[in-house]
């Protein structure tokens, strides 16, 4: 599974939102989508699962989960993609 | 310099108590210690229940807890940064009251907006669990 597919299928199972994931663009902004902030926290602990990192103190902050493009950096970010 | 003005500012917010119990069971302790400190961990834990998943908490409770402290996140109205959640303690009294202490991310952020006093009203049913936050601020303002 690539690192897009893993972050559509954590969104899919964790990320509560009011549309299917396959509709969702890179862009678009997932709290606009429904997703609250205890989803993201879910969707943060299952990031974490699927790719073996913590997300450090510096990228708990809302822009880190606004977008799949913004997870993607996150998440290349930490696994030095 | 102008007289400091006083104003108010109210945040509230609706957690659903079975994703709470979800996240429990599916995440664990690492869930529970991501968000809450150990005074509220403890507050928490039920007496007799099984060591893990929910019934290891009266996760009605946490959601309420949950909620209190995204009701102080929307009464402090960070631009950016989203404070640790455990910077928000819902600290809960001897009488069972229960009263807002901060710590680092989140006290930095009620000292620039001039926070000095919080106040919190927790509830729950068994399917969804409340807060509400009014903080007090007061400010001088700054010239036009």
């Amino acid at each position: 599974m690539t690192v897009d597919e893993t972050i559509r299928q954590v969104l899919a199972d964790h990320g509560r939102l009011a549309v299917p994931v396959d509709s969702l663009s890179d862009d678009t902004d997932l709290f606009g989508a429904g997703m609250t902030s205890h989803a993201s926290v879910n969707v943060m602990l299952a990031l974490e699962d699927a790719f073996d990192f913590e997300f450090s103190e510096k990228m708990l902050k809302k822009s880190t989960f606004v977008s799949i493009a913004a997870i993607r950096s996150g998440v290349l970010e930490l696994t030095g993609g | 310099m102008s007289a400091p003005t006083e104003s108010l500012r109210v945040g509230m917010d609706l957690v659903s108590v079975e994703e709470v119990a979800a996240s429990v069971d599916h995440f664990g302790d690492r869930y529970v210690t991501r968000l809450f400190t150990p005074h509220e961990i403890e507050t928490c834990r039920t007496a007799e229940g099984p060591a893990r998943g929910r019934g290891a908490y009266a996760v009605e409770s946490l959601a309420a807890r949950f909620a209190a402290k995204e009701a102080v996140v929307k009464v402090l109205r960070p631009v950016e940064l989203q404070p640790d959640w455990r910077s928000i303690e819902i600290h809960r009294m001897t009488g069972g009251w229960c009263e807002i202490r901060l710590s680092g991310q989140a006290a930095e952020l009620a000292a620039e907006a001039g926070i000095g006093e919080l106040v919190v009203s927790l509830s729950h049913e068994s399917t969804v669990a409340g807060a509400v936050v009014v903080g007090r601020c007061l400010q001088r303002e700054r010239g036009v």
